[in-house]
């Protein structure tokens, strides 16, 4: 069976290194892999989207809607743009932080309100307040981590691989605090 | 899989010119096809540059071909056609050393002023075109382009996709095979193509594709899996992966030479298979030869010229409906925006306040045309701003103009802005050209440029200065200036725009993405100052929200301190304090 991981979130927040941990981890594991990125126009603060399919054997590079066994979503707002893609039992992992649109900046749209509790009706809903506990590490900057430790026992793997992939993955000076940030978006979850 | 190694299309394509041992590569950046530069940039063995444009990129590898080395050139679609000019003649020389177009088209506009199919040049210039449909493909392919281009005497294009260029799979490496330079020997007939020699060329390029159409019947490049013979599809590139995730079991012939086709394929193809579909993104390229030729098949009455194909379009056609479970929900947009601390955004801040037209290009500052600033009136492509603002000028008169400047960015200026700027000294324009430097190829994701002072190998190098390049093609008045220096900036755009002096001017800040930078300021707002009359709000950046009381918050993290709002701030509530 291939599984399928979509990263939503807004431009800018990491969602490119987070898909590509996911890949890696699964490369180690034995599985084929494909991972589909975005880049260009839309990183510049814009809706963002990536994702990662790995089975034995996986064809196309992204995930349809109705196919993603897990979302991982850095926004609110992303998650109910993105929800609709998952399964019927799959499960929507939250950042659980705000961030703007310039359309509602403006004043010419309006943020949903109340989006994870319409989102609990539905799906299965996860969420966390990773920025809170990156500051807590003191690096805002580690808020994917987080996030992808929280989410990591929905896709699979043990911890360590995990770890290991993480620690292959990010610059040199920063693998301790980013392994610090995992764990505990990891026990956050257990 | 454990000896394979995860890669980006466009990074497997930097490891197939490697391996294949190319020597010389020439590009100009362009979504998405920027990182195969980059990545064939890290191989001490190949030369690699950027180019001004496609056109010199194209060129630098003719010249590098013709002297005997295998050699590369990169761009994206739209690139192409400034490369088209040499690349249909090339298509007359041939090669000496095999050479290789990667061309990148972008079906969907992730990153692109539209959607044009590559393999309608091919076809047209008579250039061979091969197309992956993953990594491997992408990396394997690269090297049967220069097989096939020395064998054939022609230069191939190798064509991707957006979802080729930017998705990663697993990759097999090999070793990198030196091959040794062809001999250079004087050939009129062949390289000069003056209306003798071309005549003659011209019968053997119409020679060479026929001969390779039908060559291709046994090339490795195309498969044809006969499985159940009931429903069967003629594809290539990433359209292919859709149509295995949906009919696993279903007959398939797959291009992987989409130019020039192998018509005994189809044939065998069509005489097995009881219904077919050509199933190819964007222009109906196959099928129109495939119908040309007398078959029977089903292509764009189902299946749509716009966009990128998907597995549940698919399923749409054949089933009626695909898998999806959940309504999808309203949600407002969330388009891209120029960063925090982005330098156009104070200069379009400005255009905005004296409502000033703007005739732009292509880059970033596209990014000013929606609202709040809302300033770029026109996009069309690549060094387009300058001469567009001529014609206004020269068809409707200088007081038609006299409210419109033309804004280019540094990298676009010399790509092609260059030409345009010296029609408009030469026929005696009056208008504003802003050129808005920001030390870089900002969009692409930063990329060097000769304005830079480096080189893509990160090598110094003479920086060429832009005043003074403009003073010497002819421009009389070329101001420099900070910026963020609002008050200037609005000074010297309103007094240029009413002037009769054709006029540059120069902002100039570096791109806030540049790694390097230090941001010891931050923006705050002092809320008992704030009168909530979101004067501020209008320069649209996306550090500043409003609070449930209606008074502007800026958030830290985000904020670069640049202190933009702060001049459009009548109550003094924008400070700019240290970090």
């Amino acid at each position: 069976m291939t599984k399928n991981i979509m990263i939503v979130g807004v431009g800018g927040q990491g969602t490119l290194l987070t898909s590509r941990i996911i890949g890696k981890a699964a490369i180690e594991m034995g599985y084929d892999v494909k991972i589909s990125e975005v880049h260009g126009m839309a990183q510049r603060g814009g809706s963002v989207v990536t994702f990662v399919r790995f089975g034995e054997k996986v064809n196309e590079p992204v995930v349809e809607e109705g196919q993603a066994d897990v979302i991982i979503a850095f926004e609110r707002l992303e998650a109910l743009r993105y929800a609709h893609f998952l399964k019927k039992d799959g499960v929507l992992v939250v950042n659980d932080c705000r961030i703007d649109p310039m359309t509602v900046v403006i004043g010419a749209k309006e943020y949903p309100q109340n989006i994870l509790e319409g989102l609990k009706e539905r799906h299965n809903v996860y969420a966390i307040d990773g920025q809170k506990i990156a500051l807590e590490l003191g690096n805002s900057k580690v808020l994917n981590s987080v996030v992808l430790g929280y989410a990591a026992p929905f896709v699979g793997f043990d911890k360590q691989v995990w770890l290991d992939t993480i620690s292959a993955t990010v610059p040199p000076k920063t693998i301790e605090i980013n392994k610090k940030a995992f764990e505990l978006g990891y026990n956050a979850n257990l | 899989m454990a000896n394979k190694t995860l890669m980006l299309g466009n990074e497997a394509i930097a490891r197939g010119a490697y391996e294949a041992g190319v020597k010389v590569s020439s590009a100009y950046p362009g979504t998405p096809s920027t990182e195969i530069s980059e990545y064939l940039a890290k191989y001490d063995e190949v030369y690699t540059e950027w180019a001004p444009n496609e056109k010199v990129a194209a060129e630098v590898a003719i010249g590098a071909s013709i002297s005997g080395v295998r050699s590369l050139a990169c761009m994206k679609h739209v690139g192409l056609n400034v490369a088209s000019d040499p690349l249909y003649t090339f298509a007359y020389t041939g090669v000496n050393g095999g050479a290789v177009l990667v061309v990148a088209d972008d079906p969907g506009l992730a990153s692109s002023q539209n959607e044009q199919d590559t393999r309608m040049i091919g076809r047209s210039a008579h250039v061979p075109v091969l197309e992956p449909s993953d990594s491997q493909e992408a990396k394997d392919f690269v090297k049967i382009g220069y097989q096939l281009s020395e064998e054939y005497d022609t230069p191939v294009i190798l064509r991707t996709t957006t979802k080729l260029a930017h998705s990663q799979s697993a990759v097999e490496l090999c070793d990198r095979v030196e091959v040794e330079d062809k001999e250079y020997s004087r050939n009129l007939a062949k390289y000069v193509m003056m209306p003798a020699s071309a005549i003659g060329r011209h019968v053997a390029v119409e020679a060479r594709e026929l001969r390779m159409a039908n060559d291709a019947t046994d090339f490795s490049v195309n498969k044809m899996e006969i499985n159940d013979k009931s429903i069967g599809f003629i594809t290539c590139g990433i359209a292919y992966q859709y149509v295995k995730e949906v009919c696993p079991n279903a007959s398939v012939l797959k291009f992987g030479l989409v130019n020039p086709l192998s018509k005994k394929l189809v044939e065998d193809f069509v005489s097995q298979v009881e219904t077919v579909y050509v199933f190819e993104e964007l222009e109906p390229v196959m099928e129109e030869q495939i119908r040309a030729w007398g078959f029977n098949v089903k292509g764009k009455e189902c299946f749509t010229k716009q966009g990128e194909y998907s597995a549940n379009l698919l399923r749409r056609v054949l089933f009626g409906a695909d898998e999806t479970v959940f309504e999808k929900q309203e949600t407002p947009n969330r388009p891209p925006i120029l960063c925090p601390g982005c330098p156009h955004r104070s200069v379009f801040s400005v255009l905005s306040k004296l409502k000033i037209h703007a005739a732009g290009d292509i880059g970033c500052y596209t990014l000013g045309a929606v609202a709040p600033l809302s300033v770029i009136d026109t996009t069309i492509c690549m060094g387009a701003s300058i001469s567009s603002l001529h014609g206004m000028e020269k068809a409707r008169g200088k007081e038609f103009t006299k409210n419109w400047v033309a804004v280019i960015g540094d990298s676009t200026f010399l790509h092609t802005g260059i030409n345009s700027l010296i029609n408009m000294v030469y026929n005696k324009a009056t208008g504003t050209v802003m050129i808005l430097d920001n030390r870089t190829t900002g969009m692409t994701g930063h990329q060097e440029h000769a304005a830079t002072g480096k080189t893509l190998k990160g090598e110094d190098t003479y920086a060429i200065d832009l005043a003074a390049l403009c003073r010497a093609v002819g421009v009389q008045n070329v101001i420099e200036i900070n910026a963020f220096d609002v008050k200037g900036l609005e000074k010297a755009v309103s007094e240029s725009v009413k002037g009769d002096t054709l006029t540059v001017i120069i902002t100039k800040s570096p791109c806030v993405l540049l790694k390097g930078q230090k941001f010891p300021n931050v923006c705050k707002v002092d809320p008992d100052a704030c009168r909530k009359c979101g004067a501020c709000m209008k320069i649209g950046c996306p550090a500043m929200t409003r609070g449930e009381d209606g008074k502007v918050k800026i958030d830290a993290t985000m904020c670069n301190g640049c202190g933009l709002c702060k001049n459009y701030c009548k109550f003094n509530a924008i400070e700019v304090v240290e970090r």
